[in-house]
């Protein structure tokens, strides 16, 4: 890749440079920064696609009373299962049993405590889920 | 126990393509071998292609151009004779005091993190990673100093963060790991370090007894890849395909899934070994990344729905194989000019 071919195609990372190796007129290999791909943004953004449809679909379900609200923190946590089981230290199965509104209508306060404590969230706000994905979530 | 005292290592930060060899390169020249980014990536032997299937990354196969964490580091030193120590923990709280310790004592100290905690990576980078290198060289008012090599300047990071992040969950978790220089001798004997790095990729490219790794590797995913739209479904295929994308240029290779980064090494590498013929390889090397880049620019159109009508997935399958070609080629003379 030629110095004046390096892409500063602006997307996902925001005025972000990162160093990419280019040969400049003299043939010599250079650092030059660069803003970002478009091919590269597009795969990223295809990402970010398949996620918030995740998120989506778990607002949907819990709304319809078929999962706790832990399965929207898990998907906006880009988590699965057997991840958050591993982070709070609670056998898959269990997080199955709790990602349903029964199970998570007998979750005790300390094991509130432990699932928000994963999120960064306080108790109270793991009860909550959003009326919409918020706007901004497509923005920082 | 924690110290509060604030603390500032004098430390040099430059900003690389690549985490590992970032950190490599800048922890080295702290202690005055300087090195650059591309040395530390070719003397540590980084390049690498392996296709996993049975390695899942977000549901989707595992496609690698480098090689598994802290191997850049670890050959670069032993090459270098340079003595490191690594440490492993079990418990947040002993890495952190460690951490600590080892910075009250103006030791610089690499960590490996999961680079979903570290919140001043912009939210679009944040994936559940655990690959990512960075060098802690201070702290103040309870956050750390951080010298992570693929951004511009040194950032902070509050203390929970650094703490989470160290001790990531999920395939290949950290758990607290970190490393830092104990010796480096007096004079280091470049030239063979650069053979040795070198003769190790070519190996491993083109010698690899299984067909998954290596240029053999790039031609069983080039077959693999012809039939993914009719075995998975275009939108399944498409998400695959985005997926080695995002391997082959997502933030730290340089470009072309660190092709573009060994061919600067080969560069480096023929003024320091005085040998024009690396220097040639090197432009071979520079071709062949321009080629991984029309992968995947072809490949972009086609998650997008924008492909023309010869850009298809056996096309993309024909890069591939020529990009295997002409690896196995270039390393094939490579190996020859080294030995």
């Amino acid at each position: 890749m030629q110095k004046k071919d390096v892409p500063q195609d602006v997307g996902l990372n925001k005025g972000l440079t990162e160093i990419t190796y280019a040969v400049d007129e003299d043939g010599s290999y250079v650092q030059v920064p660069s803003l970002g791909w478009e091919p590269k943004n597009i795969a990223n953004q295809q990402a970010w696609g398949l996620i918030r449809k995740e998120i989506t679909l778990a607002i949907e379900q819990i709304r319809a009373g078929e999962r706790s609200p832990i399965a929207y923190h898990m998907a906006r946590n880009l988590m699965t299962v057997g991840l958050l089981a591993s982070y709070a230290g609670v056998s898959r199965w269990r997080v199955r049993r709790h990602l349903k509104p029964a199970g998570f209508s007998r979750l005790d306060r300390s094991m509130l405590e432990r699932y928000a404590n994963v999120f960064g969230i306080s108790p109270d706000a793991l009860q909550k889920i959003p009326d919409d994905l918020e706007a901004s979530f497509d923005e920082d | 126990m924690r110290t509060d005292t604030d603390i500032k290592i004098p430390f040099t930060h430059r900003q690389a393509a690549h985490c590992e060899s970032g950190v490599a390169s800048n922890l080295f020249s702290h202690y005055g071998l300087t090195l650059s980014e591309p040395l530390a990536f070719g003397i540590g032997s980084g390049l690498f292609f392996g296709y996993f299937p049975f390695v899942r990354l977000n549901n989707l196969p595992l496609t690698t151009f480098r090689t598994s964490n802290g191997r850049i580091i670890g050959k670069v030193a032993s090459r270098l004779n340079v003595k490191i120590k690594w440490e492993k923990f079990r418990n947040p709280q002993s890495a952190m005091a460690a951490l600590d310790r080892k910075l009250d004592q103006q030791t610089p100290v690499g960590c490996r993190t999961g680079a979903y905690w570290l919140t001043y990576f912009p939210r679009r980078y944040r994936f559940h990673f655990n690959m990512h290198n960075l060098i802690a060289y201070g702290r103040r008012n309870g956050d750390y100093l951080i010298s992570d090599p693929v951004f511009p300047d040194p950032v902070t990071c509050p203390e929970e963060d650094l703490r989470k992040a160290r001790f990531a969950h999920g395939p290949l978790a950290p758990k607290g790991k970190m490393y830092y220089v104990t010796s480096v001798p007096a004079v280091i004997d470049l030239n063979s370090a650069i053979v040795t790095g070198i003769k190790a990729v070519c190996n491993v490219m083109t010698r690899a007894p299984v067909r998954l790794i290596g240029v053999k590797g790039i031609r069983y995913l080039a077959g693999k890849v012809a039939h993914w739209p009719r075995k998975l479904g275009e939108e399944k295929a498409a998400l695959n395909l985005g997926q080695l994308i995002r391997m082959q240029e997502e933030i730290g290779t340089g470009g072309a899934g660190f092709r573009f980064l060994y061919a600067a090494f080969l560069q480096e590498s023929a003024a320091i070994l005085d040998d024009n013929r690396l220097l040639v390889l090197s432009h071979k090397m520079t071709e062949i990344g321009d080629r991984w880049r029309d992968f995947a620019l072809i490949g972009s159109r086609i998650c997008k729905n924008r492909a023309s009508q010869t850009e298809t997935y056996p096309a993309l399958a024909d890069i591939l194989r020529d990009c295997s070609l002409q690896e196995e080629m270039l390393f094939k003379e490579l190996r020859a000019v080294v030995s």
